[in-house]
């Protein structure tokens, strides 16, 4: 049995692989932006639209509203980045419906490249919105002790989000191989309803867990108000 | 017993075990984590959508901890670096 959609590999040339992570990873990229492309081209203002820009629509200001509610308040800022991640996520695993297809987030190289876009782009956030000594500064927040804490935990968020994921997505496949040898019948498509809600959720979480990340990095301080003299 | 049927045994052994122990706790965990969310639901139903948010946030840290136990028993039966060293060793004599 397979551990991840790596070991699937289509074709090789020297070291060259194109294994079946790669490829589903490009369907994906392909729909979702030839999706977006084509129902995109003709946006409508008046009352009257076609159902695919109300789904976009809703979609994307859903994103919007839940980005706003964790407490950036310029959503349309982190939408290009936390909305990628929710989309791409969400995606890969309710394609699961189609036949022959495997999750690409069933592999640990893909989770780990989102959680790094993920390490990178909170000092960026952060450094944008509050200048590089103030961001560096909240390292040694509350006090220089806390230095390699703040650090270690940087670090072992990131690969808790990777190992999250991957885990989530490999579980789901492997129970319906398991059950498929067992059980062939009936049992496994109700495995696979349920993997597609743990796939919803798993996506909420990682670009939700993304969006705290963000907030944490960009709050600015206020400073202190005075405590009031008491009568 | 040679040493493939020892690494064998131990590492399916240990498997079991890892899970069957390793999930207990987030188990709990997350019953304590939606109960009390439950409960703090039916005292104030106008803050459902921040104590369901936070709700999924803490769940899903919680239960890290058990994907963590589970993806290394899936390691040890499906991917074991010394199964795979042993056979090597034995393949290259």
């Amino acid at each position: 049995m397979r551990l991840s959609p790596d070991e699937l590999i289509f074709w090789q040339y020297g070291f060259l692989k194109l294994n079946a992570t790669i490829v589903f990873t490009w369907g994906l990229m392909l729909v979702l932006t030839v999706g977006s492309k084509l129902i995109t081209r003709r946006l409508s203002i008046s009352l009257k639209r076609s159902r695919w820009q109300n789904l976009l629509e809703i979609v994307v200001t859903g994103i919007e509203q839940q980005i706003e509610e964790v407490g950036l308040s310029q959503p349309r800022k982190y939408l290009g980045f936390l909305g990628t991640l929710f989309l791409f996520v969400a995606a890969a695993s309710l394609c699961t419906v189609v036949p022959g297809y495997e999750p690409p987030t069933g592999s640990l190289s893909t989770t780990a490249a989102l959680a790094l876009c993920v390490f990178v782009a909170v000092p960026l956030f952060g450094i944008e919105e509050q200048g590089v000594g103030n961001y560096l500064k909240s390292y040694v927040k509350p006090t220089f002790i806390m230095l390699p804490f703040n650090i270690i935990s940087e670090l072992s968020r990131t690969l808790a989000l990777a190992v999250r994921l991957f885990g989530n997505m490999m579980s789901g496949a492997m129970i319906i191989g398991i059950l498929l040898t067992i059980m062939p019948f009936i049992f496994p498509i109700i495995m696979t309803a349920l993997g597609l809600l743990t796939g919803m959720v798993q996506a909420y979480i990682f670009s939700i867990l993304a969006a705290v990340y963000i907030a944490a990095a960009t709050r600015v301080r206020k400073p202190k108000p005075e405590p009031e003299a008491k009568p | 017993m040679d040493n493939m049927t020892i690494i064998a045994v131990a590492s399916i052994v240990i498997a079991g075990i890892t899970t069957g122990f390793g999930t207990m706790g987030p188990a709990l965990a997350e019953g304590r984590a939606v109960a009390t969310a439950l409960s703090s639901l039916a005292q104030q139903p106008d803050a459902s959508a921040t104590i369901t948010r936070t709700l999924f946030v803490g769940l899903a840290m919680i239960e890290s901890t058990a994907i963590y136990c589970f993806v290394v028993s899936m390691i040890l039966i499906f991917a074991n670096p010394f199964w795979n060293h042993v056979i090597a060793q034995a393949t290259g004599k």
